[in-house]
């Protein structure tokens, strides 16, 4: 068990304890988390998922794949910090990670 | 007279019949007037079951094979390396587009092309400007609404769905207003089947289509030669990636966008009615509680699916689900069946207006090629179902709608409906 803290545009925080392997993207929805959509269930196929990384996460996130970045192509806001969330699965590592919402998916 | 509009269980039955018993390689879903009468479901159903990966020798649109469940098709959609959705190799529907009249268009180019046209006309849908539009649609459609005739039959399609989608349309070009109907004269007959009776032939068509790039061509030399502004003509004309369009190109991305921003609203609106006059119960729900439209709107999308398929061709010899295509293939992805697929959805052939993820459905398409408008869509449809919920606890449709011959728009031309009043 690990937990995250997603921050949505307007600065709430919502900390949420995960189970290790589940995606980040996952646990938002399951802990019912606005801010983030994942249309597609996790197929990097949406981008609804769209996060910003904290700079000292980055690392242990690791960088998006080539399809990751073919649909962040059409995100809105994308920053080099962006990310899928549906693409993180939560491990020991990361736990404390804190990611950050854009203002809305689309 | 409550069940006046439902189909004939019959006729269902005998379609039913036939779908479970004819040889699977004799099957052929791309057949337009099984749409008509919407017959079409039982031939899915044993393609999910028998045949998942189905190849059809012989079409009047050539040989095809059918993606039928919703993996499958997520699979597809999401390989745009090896399955290639351009113009030159056919397009995006199993009618291959005319070799004499390719029309390249952003949803019919693979990457890098695609990528920079899309994005030269994505910014109109994007966030900060949909809250702008926010305004406008409800005023308009308050407007529409307002001006419903109570308690005397009249067409949904034509008053409602038509009138509010083109207005949108016009809106998101800056299009002459009084003309605005025009729009959806050229969308009906972008996707008209020549080989259908009281239909213009294809050369009439082609005429047809040509007069909608001379209007429009109009419309571009005023706009590249003044400021930029926020229209889709402006955007066009004045982006690097699109600037310098061929006419044809020019006409392509105009009918994709004059479909994708119509046909597909359009149908959903029409189908949201029907679906609540078909399931009472959910009708009722959504009177008691207005915050469902939320899920209510999702839930329309999947059950309507107003584009059947999206078709791609295979760059190279692959496997899919067993099955081996080869290059150049036709593939087509049935996004109507992959929605009523029970190992993907719950209960997909109920209407249920709170799922817990309505959104999880085909009708946007997944990957690079995602529909650009699609929160548009929904805001549109969110705030079709807000008005009309102030307005009416009801709105009963009358007569079974008629329904469009094509197995790639799914759609109604005509629906006859009554507000109690």
């Amino acid at each position: 068990m690990s937990h995250v803290t997603f921050i949505e545009a307007n600065g709430t925080e919502h900390k949420v304890d995960v189970e290790n392997g589940i995606s980040v993207m996952e646990a938002a929805i399951s802990n019912s988390v606005p801010g983030i959509d994942g249309d597609c269930g996790g197929n990097c196929a949406c981008a609804t998922c769209h996060v910003y990384i904290d700079a000292k996460w980055q690392a242990l996130t690791g960088s998006q794949s080539d399809m990751e970045h073919d649909m962040l192509e059409f995100a809105e806001g994308v920053e080099p910090n962006s990310r899928l969330a549906c693409q993180i699965h939560m491990s020991d590592d990361l736990d404390g990670l804190v990611v950050r919402m854009p203002a809305s998916q689309h | 007279m409550a069940t006046a509009f439902k189909q004939s269980d019959d006729l269902m039955a005998a379609a039913r019949e036939e779908a479970f018993s004819i040889p699977i390689d004799q099957i052929d879903v791309s057949d337009g007037t099984r749409f008509v009468n919407n017959t079409f479901w039982p031939f899915f159903e044993r393609l999910r079951r028998d045949a998942p990966i189905h190849y059809c020798a012989d079409s009047k649109f050539g040989p095809y094979w059918s993606v039928t469940r919703y993996k499958d098709i997520m699979a597809v959609d999401t390989n745009h390396a090896i399955f290639s959705s351009d113009a030159h190799l056919g397009g995006i529907a199993v009618a291959d587009m005319d070799d004499d009249f390719i029309l390249p268009m952003f949803i019919a180019m693979d990457p890098p092309k695609h990528d920079v046209q899309r994005k030269a006309v994505s910014p109109i849908v994007a966030p900060a400007n949909l809250a702008v539009l926010e305004v406008l649609i409800r005023e308009r459609a308050q407007k529409i609404f307002d001006n419903l005739p109570i308690n005397e039959p009249f067409d949904w399609v034509d008053r409602v769905s038509i009138e509010l989608t083109t207005q949108m349309l016009a809106t998101l070009f800056d299009f002459p207003w009084e003309d605005r109907r025009k729009l959806t004269y050229w969308s009906d007959m972008a996707t008209a089947d020549p080989e259908l009776p009281n239909t213009p032939s294809r050369e009439e068509i082609q005429g047809i289509l040509l007069e909608c790039l001379q209007y429009f061509t109009n419309l571009w030399n005023e706009r590249v030669n003044s400021e930029p502004k926020g229209d889709l003509i402006s955007m066009m004309a004045h982006n690097p990636a699109t600037r310098d369009m061929a006419p044809m190109e020019y006409l392509g991305n105009l009918i994709l966008l004059i479909v994708g921003g119509n046909d597909t609203t359009r149908n959903s609106i029409t189908g949201g009615l029907l679906f609540l006059n078909e399931n009472p119960d959910q009708y009722e729900k959504l009177r008691n509680n207005h915050a469902l439209v939320d899920t209510l709107v999702p839930e329309i999308v999947r059950y309507q699916t107003p584009l059947a398929h999206m078709r791609r061709t295979a760059l190279q010899d692959t496997i899919l689900g067993g099955q081996h295509i080869k290059k150049g293939d036709k593939v087509v992805m049935w996004y109507v069946s992959g929605n009523r697929d029970e190992t993907e959805i719950e209960n997909p052939n109920a209407f249920i207006i709170d799922r817990a993820r309505p959104r999880q459905h085909l009708s946007f398409g997944f990957g690079i090629h995602r529909c650009v408008g699609n929160r548009l869509a929904e805001m549109q449809l969110k705030i079709v179902w807000e008005e009309i919920l102030k307005r009416w606890p009801k709105i009963e449709v009358l007569e079974a709608p008629v329904r469009v011959a094509s197995s790639f728009v799914k759609g109604y031309e005509k629906m006859m409906v009554r507000i109690p009043g």
